[in-house]
Order: structure tokens, then C-alpha cells, then sequence
């Protein structure tokens, strides 16, 4: 996927006139957020499962090599394989490989975020294999052709017109012509259509939410048991995973589970939570004949040592983009790359360069919301005050910014002439609203009165009549 | 009891009152009200926008300026939680500085926040519907809740209304409402319909920034909800013009 981060401000403009987008979002916005509160309201030792989420987190970045290599250990142990990719082009190659090597035709896959980090789409079907998209919503955008939306429903943005419209134009099998009025209707077709891709497919690709040191397992959660089928039926299963995603224990993937399906959609635990190891037994009545992981680095490794180690923490539940009000204003198009949202905002910067990704840390007012409910509680403000950090101090801040700041700092620095420069902007505007007591539009204020009015000065500064006051 | 007075720059410039509604409310507690002449802004535009030098050269003076007080006041959930929250950071790895930033952070407080914590007694009436703003810096930075609503309920005659979605971001933010003025229009349309539908003739916040931003919108929109910052109302000064009003 190429980024179009750096267009940010035209995505979002587009986002916000796009008014089929606009009731989507609406209509999303507040489920996943009443949901979210539900499941957290009844759980009132959701603190405390924060809290031990984040320790563990920690304690395993802090020893994220050991437990890797504990993980690879294990995963041989076990009969499956595992394949390290430092770049998204290494991770592309070791899974064309694997196909190449299966003599494979077709490739379900479940869903996987890593998977649209590095793009493997594109790379199996520029090297000739077919892909098919298992999760209902990535079978969505992938008929559509377009990219995820949002890392758990990757189709928030289409209303269910749009859905069964892509439907009608492309399901031409005998029976599947009655017209799709409800959401079951349309899951229902699906299913039928991807039950025979998954019996004829070769390989299955997912991803993995946590991977498991002590046992050498992949855990996948899903509402629609796709994932479950992407990987026992096909004869090769493939699970693309990037390196934070190992725990230590079993015990510590359970605790991620809860936080992760109470943060992501307020259940309980997710429909369908799997655990797999290995390759099938010799007594196993089903299961693939190989076991492959691709863990993948991307950049991880630098983030592990530097400022931006929290946002390892971040398990994907989504509940960032879901409370934060710009994503919910634009949708995750307009981020421009696979992560939106807070996480992506943090992310996409590091992963596609600051000089693409400069627009997303600035496109949020750091109100703090997101933290509140990050269930790993990153502090993404503080975060994304870092990339603007480094955007500052790179000079990559756009320069009617930086001019604007260092006139402004330039009065601010000096109390005696800011004094005075208050005094002669609060005067004189308080005049120009000559009574209104607001502005219906201000030459240099265009961006503020364009959807609001300005409210006038009320005249003299208070430091001016503080002073009278003080001294009478 | 000595209190020093941060009025942040947005009310110098803006809405004065609030200064002296703060400083009503202060003296009705017995203190006496300093406001130190060196201030300015609390730097936190150069801070949000990662000109961290910029922002400490600014924040030094203030450090200072307010270091010989027990008690620091500031009539916005924004500032008080830059000085409170954001000074000790910015001041991390120079020890002797950092070391005064918390001292200052201790003794700071948002204005309803240190009112209810000296059992403010207030004498103010006011007859209508008041929807209470929390400021998201307020809210989650401070945990400034309750103390608002507590002091509202002095207040003669007053009922009480809550804002849906209260918790989402009206969107200001700082230097946000510039840099992305057509999101940020779409947030405040939200909170100002939001608003409007609560029932309420009028609204308050502690952060004039936020009160800016939202009234404008009501005005735009040709809304009869009256505006004033919190501090206005717990002092009885709402006989000025509200925020956006023509003079009457
Ligand atoms: S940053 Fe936090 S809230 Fe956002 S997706 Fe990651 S874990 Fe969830």
C-alpha cells in the first residue's frame, strides 16, 4: 500500500463531504463505544487487569530476545518452522517461498495487519498466486479494492448498501441472487461463497494476536471462526507475526485476551479464540501438514530502544481509533496508510518515515482520550508530541508554523513589549467588533470564522486593569 | 493565606472578568490575591508543537515568578495542567530545574479544584439551566470533575444539566483549531448541537479556550445559549456581556 499520509488535510477534507462515510462513521462510532463502557463497567477488576496486561508487556520487551528464541525453540520443537524478516520485502520473500514450495494455487487468508504492513497481497498476486480474503470485512474492501479502515473492522466505512451493491456486482453463482436486505443475509452469502475457497486453497495465511513462548503456539481471535478454517483446512498454514506479539505464558495470553475483546468490542472473549501448534500429529484427525511463522521486525527493533518503546505495548484492540474524535470525524482512510487513529498516528511515522507521516501526530488536539483508553495505557499525547518533536528539531514543521511560533515566542519572552502588544491587539480589536462582541470573519482568522464566529476582546487586557486597580 | 494568580493569556487578552471573577472568588476565602507582573503565556503552543527550547525558555521565567508562593491559582484546566503535568517533563534532565517545576507543580491549582479543596462558601444565585463543559485537560489530566458540579450546587436557583458525549474533545485544541480548521469545525459542531440539545440556556467551563471555541459555533448558529467561564458564575459576575454577546 503506498502511503498517502503526507496528504492528510485533502483526505480528510474529501472524508468530511462524503456524506455516505460520514453515516457509516456515525453509526459505528457509538456502538463501540457503549459497548466498550458495558463490558468494562461490569468488570471491576478491569484496573487491575490493566495493570498486570502492562507489566507483562514490559517485563517481555525487556526480554524480548529470550522469549523469542524461546518461542523458535518451541515452535521446531513442535515440528513447524520459523522464518525471521527484518524488512517487509524479506517477510514478502519467505512467504512466496513457502508457496512456491507447496505447489500452491490459491491462498486463503484470515485477517492480519501485519500482512497489510508489508503488503503480502500484492506480492502473491504479482507472483502469480490467487488470494482470497476470509474475514468478512477484508473480503469487503478486497472486492472493493480498497484498504482496511480500521484494524478490527476493516470495512467500518461501508453502509450495508454499498455492501450488497459489490455483492450483486460480483456473486453471480446459481442462488445467490436474492437481494441481501439484512446483515445476516449478507454474511450468509459470503459464507457460501468463501466455504469453497477454503476447501480448494493450498496455503493459509493469518496473523496472530499473541504468540505463546512457553509452547510455541499462535493465538488468533476471530467473531466469524474464518481464521480457524484459513488455517486446519488448507495443508500449509502461514502465520505472519511481528515481534512484540510474543507473551511468555499461557497464563499472560489469557490476560491480554480479556483486555483485548472487552477494549475491542466489549465482549467478554471474542467468538472464536484459537490456539495453534504445530503442524498436524500423527493422530490428529485434521490440521495443516506444515507450520510455518514469519516473524517480522520492521522497524520494531529501533522502536525497542528508543523513545517509542510503549507503543510496543499495543495489542490492536482498536479502542483508540473508536474514542478518538478525528478519526471519527474522517475515518482511517484519511490516515493514508495501514495503522489510522492514534496507534497509526504514532506508527505509520515510524514505519513509512517522518517526512511522509509529518501530518498525523498533528492531527490530534492530545485530548487525552485515546490514553484513557488504551488498555496497555500507552501515553500516545505524549508520543505524538515526540514525533513533533522531532519533526520541530528536523525542521520538517511546515514554515508558517515555525515563523508564527517564533513570533509569538519572540513577545512571550518579553513581558514589557507582550504587555504591550496585548494592549494594542486587545484595544483595537475590542473596537473593530465596534459592540458585536464577535467577528463574523477576520481577514487572519479565515481558518477559525470559516464554521464559527470569533468572540471580541472585551477591550483592556486584565494585566492593564489589574495595574489601575492596584494602584488607586 | 497568599495566593498567586496565573491568568494565562487567554483571559488577559480576552475576558479580563474572569481574572477578577477569579480573583472575587479567592478573596472570599480569605486570600490575598498577587498577581506577579513577569507572566505571560504558560509556553504551551511551542510545547504542543515541539519546540521544546522555546517552550522551557518560557517556562523558566514563570518557574520563577511563581516559586515564592505557597499557593498557585489558574483559572483554566489547560494551563494548570501544562504547569502541573507538562513543566515537570520538560524540565527532566536538567535536575536543579526540574526540581523547582515540581516544587511549582505541588502547589498549583486549576481554580475550582482549589476552591472546593478550602471549602469555598458562595453566595451566588443564578436561575436557569447550566451544562458544565469539562475542558479535556481538566478531565483527564487533572481529574477535575466533581469539584465544578460541587460548587454549581452553591449556587441559588440553578439546575444542573449534563452534555452528551461529554467526554469527547470540542475541538480547539491549542493550535489544532489553525492547523486542521475543518476538522476542528466539525468537532465543535458536535459539541455545540450537543450542547443545545442538553436544554440548557447556558453553558460554562473553566477553560476559556474551549468556552471560545464552542461559543463561537452556538453563535454561529444563531443559539440563545449564553456563555461564561465557570468562575463568572461561581462569582455572580454574570451582569457583562457573555462570551460572543454584543454589549448590553
Ligand atoms: S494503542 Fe492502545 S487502544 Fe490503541 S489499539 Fe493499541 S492497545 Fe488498543
Amino acid at each position: 500500500m503506498k502511503p498517502t499520509a503526507h496528504a492528510f488535510e485533502r483526505n480528510a477534507r474529501q472524508a468530511l463531504h462524503d456524506a455516505t462515510l460520514q453515516q457509516a462513521l456515525a453509526r459505528a462510532r457509538g456502538g463501540f463505544v457503549d459497548k466498550r463502557r458495558a463490558a468494562i463497567e461490569a468488570l471491576p477488576e478491569f484496573a487491575a487487569l490493566r495493570a498486570a496486561g502492562r507489566a507483562i508487556k514490559d517485563h517481555t520487551l525487556a526480554n524480548l530476545d529470550h522469549y523469542l528464541l524461546r518461542f523458535e525453540a518451541q515452535v521446531q520443537a513442535k515440528g513447524g518452522q520459523v522464518h525471521w524478516a527484518e524488512t517487509p520485502e524479506e517477510a514478502c520473500a519467505a512467504v512466496l517461498d513457502i508457496c512456491r514450495q507447496a505447489g500452491a494455487k490459491l491462498v486463503a487468508k484470515g485477517k492480519s495487519m501485519v500482512g497489510e504492513e508489508i503488503a503480502i497481497n500484492d506480492a502473491l498476486e504479482a507472483a502469480g498466486f490467487e488470494v482470497v480474503e476470509t474475514d468478512l470485512g477484508e473480503y469487503i474492501i478486497q472486492i472493493a479494492h480498497e484498504p482496511p479502515s480500521h484494524i478490527i473492522a476493516p470495512a467500518v466505512h461501508k453502509t450495508r448498501q454499498q455492501i450488497t451493491e459489490l455483492f450483486e456486482g460480483l456473486h453471480h453463482q446459481p442462488g445467490l441472487t436474492r437481494p441481501l436486505q439484512t446483515v445476516p443475509q449478507i454474511v450468509d452469502e459470503a459464507r457460501q461463497v468463501l466455504r469453497d475457497k477454503f476447501l480448494a486453497a493450498d496455503v493459509g495465511i493469518t496473523g496472530a494476536n499473541f504468540l505463546i513462548a512457553e509452547t510455541g503456539s499462535a493465538v488468533i481471535v476471530t467473531n466469524e471462526g474464518n481464521g480457524d478454517l484459513s488455517a486446519t483446512l488448507p495443508r500449509v498454514h502461514i502465520v505472519l507475526a511481528s515481534i512484540e506479539k510474543v507473551v511468555p505464558t499461557l497464563e499472560d495470553a489469557s490476560v491480554l485476551l480479556r483486555l483485548l475483546a472487552r477494549s475491542a468490542t466489549g465482549q467478554e472473549i471474542t467468538s472464536y479464540t484459537t490456539f495453534f501448534t504445530g503442524p498436524r500429529r500423527a493422530d490428529d484427525p485434521d490440521g495443516p501438514e506444515e507450520f510455518h511463522v514469519v516473524l517480522i521486525d520492521n522497524g520494531r527493533s529501533a522502536m525497542l530502544a528508543g523513545p517509542y518503546r510503549e507503543m510496543l505495548r499495543c495489542i490492536r484492540c482498536g479502542a483508540c481509533l473508536n474514542h478518538c474524535p478525528v478519526y471519527g470525524a474522517v475515518g482511517g482512510h484519511a490516515y493514508g496508510w495501514v495503522y489510522p487513529g492514534p496507534m497509526g498516528a504514532v506508527l505509520t511515522p515510524l514505519m513509512v518515515g517522518l517526512e511522509e507521516g509529518r501530518p498525523l501526530p498533528n492531527a490530534s488536539t492530545l485530548c487525552g482520550r485515546c490514553e484513557a483508553v488504551c488498555p496497555m495505557a500507552i501515553p500516545l499525547p505524549k508520543l505524538l508530541r515526540e514525533h513533533r518533536r522531532q519533526e520541530f528539531a528536523r525542521h520538517l514543521t511546515p514554515p508558517r508554523a515555525r515563523w508564527a511560533l517564533a513570533a509569538w515566542a519572540f513577545f512571550a519572552r518579553r513581558p514589557q513589549l507582550y504587555r504591550r502588544a496585548a494592549r494594542l491587539a486587545a484595544g483595537l480589536l475590542g473596537k473593530l467588533a465596534r459592540g458585536r462582541g464577535r467577528f463574523r470573519s477576520l481577514p487572519f482568522a479565515s481558518a477559525w470564522t470559516a464554521a464559527r464566529d470569533l468572540p471580541a476582546p472585551q477591550g483592556e487586557t486584565f494585566m492593564d486593569q489589574w495595574r489601575r486597580r492596584n494602584k488607586s | 493565606m497568599r495566593v498567586a494568580l496565573f491568568v494565562t493569556c487567554l483571559v488577559d487578552l480576552m475576558r479580563p472578568s474572569v481574572g477578577f471573577a477569579a480573583v472575587k472568588l479567592l478573596e472570599g476565602l480569605g486570600a490575598e490575591v498577587v498577581v506577579p507582573p513577569e507572566q505571560t503565556c504558560c509556553g504551551q503552543p511551542a510545547y504542543n508543537s515541539g519546540d521544546l527550547a522555546t517552550a522551557r525558555d518560557l517556562a523558566r521565567p514563570l518557574v520563577d515568578a511563581l516559586a515564592g508562593f505557597e499557593h498557585v491559582v489558574v483559572p483554566s484546566g489547560s494551563c494548570a495542567g501544562m504547569l502541573v503535568k507538562h513543566y515537570p517533563e520538560l524540565f527532566e534532565h536538567e535536575p536543579e530545574w526540574h526540581a523547582k517545576a515540581i516544587t511549582l507543580a505541588r502547589r498549583t491549582r486549576e481554580l475550582s479544584a482549589f476552591l472546593a479543596e478550602h471549602g469555598a462558601r458562595l453566595a451566588a444565585s443564578h436561575a436557569g439551566r447550566v451544562a458544565m463543559h469539562d475542558s479535556c485537560s481538566a478531565r483527564r489530566e487533572l481529574n477535575v470533575l466533581a469539584e465544578p458540579r460541587a460548587l454549581l450546587a452553591q449556587v441559588d436557583g440553578l439546575e444542573r444539566v449534563e452534555i452528551k458525549e461529554a467526554e469527547t474533545c470540542c475541538g480547539f485544541g491549542g493550535t489544532f483549531c489553525v492547523k486542521y480548521p475543518d476538522i476542528s469545525a466539525r468537532m465543535v459542531a458536535d459539541k455545540a448541537a450537543a450542547v443545545i440539545a442538553s436544554g440548557a440556556d447556558t453553558l460554562v467551563s473553566g477553560d476559556l479556550g474551549c468556552l471560545l471555541n464552542i461559543a463561537g459555533r452556538l453563535k454561529r448558529m444563531e443559539s440563545s445559549v449564553r456563555v461564561y467561564h465557570l468562575a463568572e458564575l461561581l462569582a455572580g459576575m454574570t451582569e457583562v456581556p457573555g462570551i460572543g454577546e454584543a454589549g448590553r
